[in-house]
């Protein structure tokens, strides 16, 4: 409990001076005027006032303020996502980017790019990528798991073939498409958050919040998988159903997340295993303080990315990749010491 | 909230099992067929699950016993024959009503996470979430621990434990469930001398008690000596079927295991001891 508090105070502060940094630097204390002169508003209360600097209220609202929501929320969902995939096949090491399920969402967001899809207007992206996110993890799911257990070789081996197939089909993809296309596949690739809108933060927002309601209500179930699936459905879970939910949920929240960034790896892999080092492996804890760290290390990932380098947007993909493919390599060692082997 | 609440509004429709005596076995197992592989592991077998019994199932390396429990816990459907728990075939019965009837202790004891052993055992409370045992959760899960010698291990890791230490504390999640049915496979198997006869004594409590008790062993001094009743598998079949002391003859076991064994009493107190043979005496003591 103090871990959710402490986080949900961090991430808090994060947004706020997250709000607060950049080219046109607003102090955090006029971000947090401005939050109340608007919240005021809506109630009808005169409280708080506008930044100082002419163009400050614009630059909050217009472009900080839906970024660093879209960080936050898709943050979150990488995070829940994360602990949900792992308690599902039993292997602290399933991640949505290593598995593939992040590469069979891109997939998806890649052609409604290419093909100028738009029958959904804003939800076009989420959706096509939430349908090829499902049906890849549908797949991975059904061929990676032995008697419950998703052994390490398997899973690993697995994410290689998936995102073998899943780069092939980017690659197509952007061998079909126009000029344009391209460059927005390729930056879009990357991951970033530069040009978050508005619109995006609507469509993802109610999203994620279904999704993450949805892993609350079935963490007592997730925790009794770590027992195995036949001792799961000896304690009266019904495992069928219950595996279904998990993988619909997993690929609600990454589609949402990838549809409007891009891939953003290792979150989902790095935050669950640090908060299962502080307050153990039950989902009940694991699974919130996954969301809210998850949001934070985006919030705080995203304010490096354009921050780190002067008139720079650095793709956050990158960002995360550098720090989290290190971090998987020495899960790995680790898993391969305690095992005293790959099992 | 409004999910909790709509989980907890379906949860009421769970048919709660019935505690007072209720006429006939626990289990009812009829010409049971399961055919793995092409290749028929158990053929037409009849099992009765008494309450207030503890029932050994002994048999050879591959003769059905494993699959048997499985067909009885209700996780295989086999392919000829019916099973029938509380008097209904086990596919009537939803996964949590199977749960608030029967617990399973199964021979490999995973866990996939660094959970604590006392989380481990909380989980065998899971079946009476949102009914009025949940008040019991808390002594049960004490009680249980005690009962298995693990109370000690409570804020230890499960993946940090020995097999012995495991193997008691899947038991105590087992217990905690506290179900009228209890099917225990190999539970003695990695244990010393002393939590086995502890184990043994605690499931014969618990038949005495009122439960059935199902105990799949290779121990057949322990199932000698703590049984009500013993089930001889071989070859996918029942051998024989009866009190220790009628079944477990020299002549049956020795055709049964494919090797010699005595069947002795204990010169004090009369129990039985069961003994391997030598096939060749001669050859393993030599006098010279």
């Amino acid at each position: 409990m103090a871990l959710l508090v402490a986080l949900g105070v961090a991430l808090v502060a994060a947004a706020i001076v997250a709000a607060a940094v950049g080219q046109l630097p607003i102090a955090p204390s006029e971000v947090l005027g401005s939050v109340l002169h608007r919240v005021g508003g809506w109630v009808g209360l005169d409280i708080g006032s506008v930044p100082s600097h002419p163009r400050g209220e614009a630059a909050l609202w217009n472009v900080r303020s839906p970024r660093v929501l879209l960080a936050a929320l898709v943050g979150a969902a990488l995070g829940g996502a994360g602990a949900v995939l792992q308690a599902v096949f039993g292997n602290p090491l399933a991640e949505p980017s290593v598995i593939g399920v992040s590469g069979g969402a891109a997939v998806g967001a890649c052609s409604v790019i290419v093909f100028g899809w738009s029958f959904l207007g804003s939800y076009t992206v989420p959706a096509i990528a939430f349908a090829t996110a499902l049906g890849t993890t549908l797949v991975i799911y059904a061929m990676a798991r032995h008697g419950g257990r998703t052994e390490v070789v398997t899973l690993v081996l697995m994410g290689i073939a998936v995102n073998a197939v899943t780069a092939a089909v980017i690659a197509y993809l952007v061998f079909l498409g126009d000029s344009q296309a391209r460059e927005q596949i390729v930056f879009w690739q990357l991951g970033s958050f530069n040009g978050s809108r508005w619109e995006a933060v609507r469509v993802v927002a109610p999203v994620v919040a279904v999704g993450l309601a949805g892993v609350m209500a079935i963490t007592r179930q997730l925790d009794l998988l770590a027992l195995g699936e036949r001792s799961a459905r000896h304690l009266g879970v019904n495992v069928e159903r219950l595996r279904l939910t998990s993988i619909v949920i997993v690929s609600l929240l990454v589609a949402s997340g990838v549809a409007f960034v891009g891939i953003i790896a290792f979150i989902g892999l790095i935050v669950p295993h640090l908060v299962r080092m502080v307050v153990g492996p039950s989902h009940r804890t694991l699974v919130p303080a996954s969301v809210l760290g998850g949001a934070l290390l985006v919030v705080i990932a995203d304010v490096v990315a354009r921050t780190a380098v002067d008139y720079a947007d650095l793709p956050i993909g990158m960002l995360t990749a550098l720090v989290g493919g290190p971090f998987f390599f020495w899960m790995l060692h680790r898993t391969r010491t305690a095992a005293g082997g790959w099992g | 909230m409004s999910v909790a609440t709509t989980l907890r509004g379906l949860r009421r429709d769970v048919r709660r099992p019935d505690r007072s005596a209720t006429p006939g076995p626990a289990i009812r197992a009829r010409g049971i067929g399961v055919v793995l592989d092409g290749a028929s592991v158990l053929y037409d077998v009849d099992v009765d699950v008494d309450t207030g019994h503890l029932l050994a199932l002994v048999g050879p390396n591959g003769a059905g016993k494993s699959t048997l429990l499985s067909v009885l816990a209700g996780d295989r459907q086999p392919e000829r024959g019916a099973v029938e728990l509380d008097g209904l075939p086990v596919g009537s019965w939803s996964a949590v009503e199977m749960a608030m009837r029967r617990a399973v202790l199964l021979q490999q004891v995973t866990m996939s996470f660094p959970f604590t052993v006392r989380q481990m055992v909380e989980m065998g409370r899971a079946p009476w979430a949102g009914q009025p045992e949940e008040a019991d959760d808390e002594r049960r899960v004490v009680e249980s621990m005690a009962a298995t010698d693990v109370s000690h291990l409570a804020e230890r890791t499960v993946p940090s434990l020995s097999g012995g230490e495991r193997a008691r504390a899947a038991l105590a999640r087992v217990l905690a469930q506290d179900t009228g049915i209890l099917l225990l496979d190999e539970p003695t198997a990695a244990l010393d001398v002393r939590h086995q006869e502890q184990v043994l004594a605690l499931a014969a409590d618990a038949a005495a008690a009122g439960r059935a008790v199902v105990v799949v062993m290779h121990d057949l001094g322990l199932a000698a000596a703590h049984a009500d009743r013993v089930v001889v598998l071989a070859g996918g079949s029942v051998a024989a079927d009866g009190a220790p002391a009628d079944v477990l003859t020299a002549p049956l076991l020795s055709e049964v295991y494919e090797h010699p064994i005595d069947v002795l009493r204990h010169p004090q107190d009369g129990r039985l001891l069961i003994v391997p043979g030598h096939d060749r005496p001669s050859a393993t003591i030599r006098h010279t």
